[in-house]
């Protein structure tokens, strides 16, 4: 097994592996490939680059233009977060549906059409008089994309995922929002493939409201805990 | 602390900035570049753990200079070389590519909303048994690193490492991705979420009833 790294080559050579191949001493998959970045052969302008990876995949024969523009068409304009916003206001309009949806908010959202990938696993969580939810994913950017869609910029960034754990309430400040000293936050970090869905409190004076009327005033960021829902 | 994409609580970066809605793709590239990513999964080749292996695997210096579509597009052509269905000669444009063995598996523009409404549940049934339950006292795993393969993945955050934390959920048995990443089996196995509060994280938290709550496998976990 010839190796890309001149120190594993070197230690292929090693006398002391008694002339087995070093590769095979320590084979995948217990070790990481820390050497080879074939990325490096594509072309760096990220245009450029994705342009030259669905020409290559195309060519082989292994996607089609026409379904990457499905996929583009589904998440512009099909899954968004009106679709989490109607399990919240089916949630505030009836306690016996939002009482299903706190005990089994994957089979509930399946049963409205939400169930798909980055939502295999749902967890509906509460946000109450005394406490606040948020949802963050620190190592990478988990998200249920079946009820809110594409995760927004500033949840895939840097600064969200490094911030919001540490100092939740400085990170909502920046949203406008000031929790009263009494509440507690609670954020939910994605380790795994549970998604979870914030559900915020249903703001006073909007009694009279329907279904429809209410899910148009949820908005996305109220949804992963970074806003507050206010009466129009 | 494992590498570079686990940055939870780390000090440094400046504001988050909000944005309307309605802006889902601020490039034209960046919806290709996860429908690309996407199609190019449909292929099977990978499985999610893989994939998010393989992004952490960038170099420090890209990881923190890409933007998001452009760690997904590094990763991407990663594991494309990595699994074969694309020779580095043919990422580098120097021969004139082949119609693959895989071509076979290519989802057409009718398939992709079945394949999406799908998903790719990780819950599993599995022989270990649960050992603790909502309200037992647990303390994670004291270095945040795979334990099966070196620099392998995995989910536990450096933040959390060796913090006491208690159980309030179970959520059933789930794939582990520290042997999933590494083609080591899918080794299903109870998976939690706990909540540490917040001054068993940081030296100065913002508020004293705070918490962080994370999804973490049983093997990460003892009993406090």
């Amino acid at each position: 097994m010839q190796n890309v790294c001149p120190v594993l080559n070197a230690l292929a050579q090693n006398p002391w592996t008694g002339g087995v191949p070093w590769g095979k001493l320590c084979a995948m998959p217990h070790d990481t490939d820390d050497h080879g970045h074939s990325h490096s052969l594509l072309p760096s302008d990220p245009a450029l680059r994705v342009k030259a990876l669905e020409s290559l995949l195309v060519q082989k024969g292994l996607i089609d233009p026409a379904a990457l523009d499905e996929i583009i068409d589904t998440y512009e304009n099909r899954i968004g977060p009106k679709n989490g916003a109607q399990v919240v206001a089916k949630a505030w309009s009836d306690p016996a549906f939002c009482a299903r949806l706190m005990e089994d908010a994957t089979a509930v959202v399946s049963e409205l059409g939400f169930y798909g990938r980055q939502g295999e696993n749902v967890v509906a969580v509460q946000n109450t008089a005394d406490l606040h939810n948020m949802v963050v994913c620190t190592l990478c950017s988990c998200y249920p994309w079946p009820l809110l869609g594409i995760p927004p910029g500033w949840y895939k960034s840097d600064a969200y995922r490094a911030r919001v754990v540490r100092e939740p309430r400085k990170v909502l400040a920046e949203f406008g929002v000031l929790l009263p000293q009494e509440k507690a936050v609670r954020v939910w970090d994605s380790t795994a493939e549970i998604r979870y869905l914030v559900i915020p409190e249903r703001p006073i004076g909007t009694e009279s409201m329907d279904e429809n009327a209410l899910a148009a005033l949820v908005s996305r960021d109220s949804m992963i805990g970074c806003g507050l829902v206010s009466a129009p | 602390m494992s590498r570079v994409h686990d940055m939870g609580g780390r000090f440094g970066d400046g504001a988050v900035v909000p944005e309307p809605e309605d802006e889902i793709f601020h490039e034209d590239w960046h919806g290709r570049a996860l429908a690309v990513t996407l199609a190019a999964g449909f292929l099977g080749q990978w499985n999610i753990d893989v994939s998010r292996h393989t992004r952490e695997c960038l170099a420090p210096m890209d990881y923190a200079g890409f933007s998001y579509y452009e760690k997904w597009m590094a990763g991407l052509a990663d594991m494309l070389v990595a699994q074969g269905v694309v020779t580095a000669e043919e990422m580098a444009g120097q021969v004139e590519p082949t119609v693959s063995d895989l071509a076979a598996r290519k989802r057409d523009a009718a398939e992709v909303p079945a394949v999406l409404a799908t998903g790719g549940p990780a819950d599993r049934a599995s022989d270990i048994a649960a050992t603790f339950q909502p309200g037992d006292r647990v303390v994670a795993r004291r270095l945040a690193q795979n334990t099966l393969v070196a620099g392998g993945h995995t989910r536990l955050p450096g933040y959390a490492a060796g913090a006491r934390g208690r159980i309030v959920r179970l959520h059933g048995s789930h794939v582990l991705p520290d042997s999933n990443a590494h083609g080591l089996g899918e080794a299903p196995e109870p998976l939690y979420a706990v909540a540490f509060p917040a001054s068993e994280l940081w030296a100065q938290p913002e508020h004293p009833r705070d918490e962080v709550v994370l999804d973490l496998w049983q093997s990460y976990l003892s009993r406090a």
